[in-house]
């Protein structure tokens, strides 16, 4: 069972990920994506953008170094092993482009129990290097309980 | 800017639909893009011992791929400014079959003051509906 005393816990903001346009590029490619602002350039920045932009789900990533720390975390007490991705959710103040540097700040936002399972919703605030805010990631995890 | 006029959508309309295929090589260019090594995206012996039939598609690669419907219909990836899922059911792929995503979108909401245009996507596998109010809100 999750610790239902993390509710509310913030963990401490992630190092800087640099945002590069191959990785741009490799994530667009593994997520089907044909857009040509996602892979060149000139498109990007024929439509505006200062560099390539990232696919509307790539914010995952930051999530994920947010979600490590909780993770790992003794007193949140969850077992990786049994966690499954309940829903996900991505609102966006401007697209994450190539060159962006990005930390991020989790917060739990509660933990239910359902029976035997419990569900832990997190929400991932992502800041740009002017400390703006990017993007929110909300995700909810299904941590099933023992047989 | 956008080829779309807003005015001239519909609630209900069809926006798109796209058919995708998954692999297992799919599962491992996901894995190394995104960084998500779980095992149970590609070894059998691995997702069986955890009680699973088999491997499946990593939720954020189904979410990944769903939305392109709705970038493709607006042509700016940038432009999708609220993407949200429920992930109601595992896409199972056989190794050698791999597995179909049938994605459709549809205008679920259209907002002329903000312009912007909810998209409601629909993602079947196996017959299967694998997301669950899948919305992707487009700016125009």
């Amino acid at each position: 069972m999750v610790n239902p005393n993390v509710q509310g816990k913030k963990y401490p903001e992630t190092a800087p990920y640099l945002v590069g346009r191959e990785k741009i590029r490799e994530f667009a490619n593994a997520v089907f994506s044909t857009n040509p602002i996602n892979h060149d350039l000139f498109a990007a920045q024929a439509a505006g953008y200062p560099d390539v932009v990232a696919p509307p789900t790539f914010a995952v990533l930051i999530q994920e170094r947010s979600l490590h720390t909780v993770l790992a975390d003794p007193e949140a007490d969850i077992d990786f092993s049994r966690v499954v991705h309940g829903d996900q959710r991505f609102v966006h103040v401007r697209p994450i482009v190539a060159g962006d540097e990005l930390t991020s700040v989790l917060e739990v936002a509660s933990v239910k129990s359902l029976g035997a399972h419990s569900m832990i919703s997190f929400s991932t605030e992502v800041f740009d290097v002017e400390k703006l805010l990017v993007c929110t990631a909300i995700s909810t995890l299904v941590v099933r309980g023992g047989e | 800017m956008t080829h779309i006029n807003i005015a001239s959508l519909e609630v209900g309309q069809e926006i798109g639909s796209e058919v995708f295929t998954f692999t297992r090589d799919s599962l491992v260019k996901y894995a190394g893009a995104s960084g998500d090594f779980n095992p149970i995206h590609y070894r059998d012996d691995f997702a069986k011992s955890v009680g699973l039939d088999g491997v499946l598609a990593h939720g954020m690669l189904t979410m990944g791929a769903a939305v392109q419907v709705a970038v493709n219909w607006v042509g700016d990836a940038g432009k999708v400014i609220d993407y949200g899922v429920r992930f109601t059911k595992p896409v199972f792929v056989d190794a050698n079959e791999g597995a179909l995503l049938t994605v459709v979108g549809k205008v679920g909401a259209i907002d002329l003051e903000t312009k912007t245009v909810r998209i409601d996507l629909t993602a079947v596998s196996n017959e299967l509906a694998v997301l669950g109010k899948a919305q992707a809100v487009v700016q125009l």
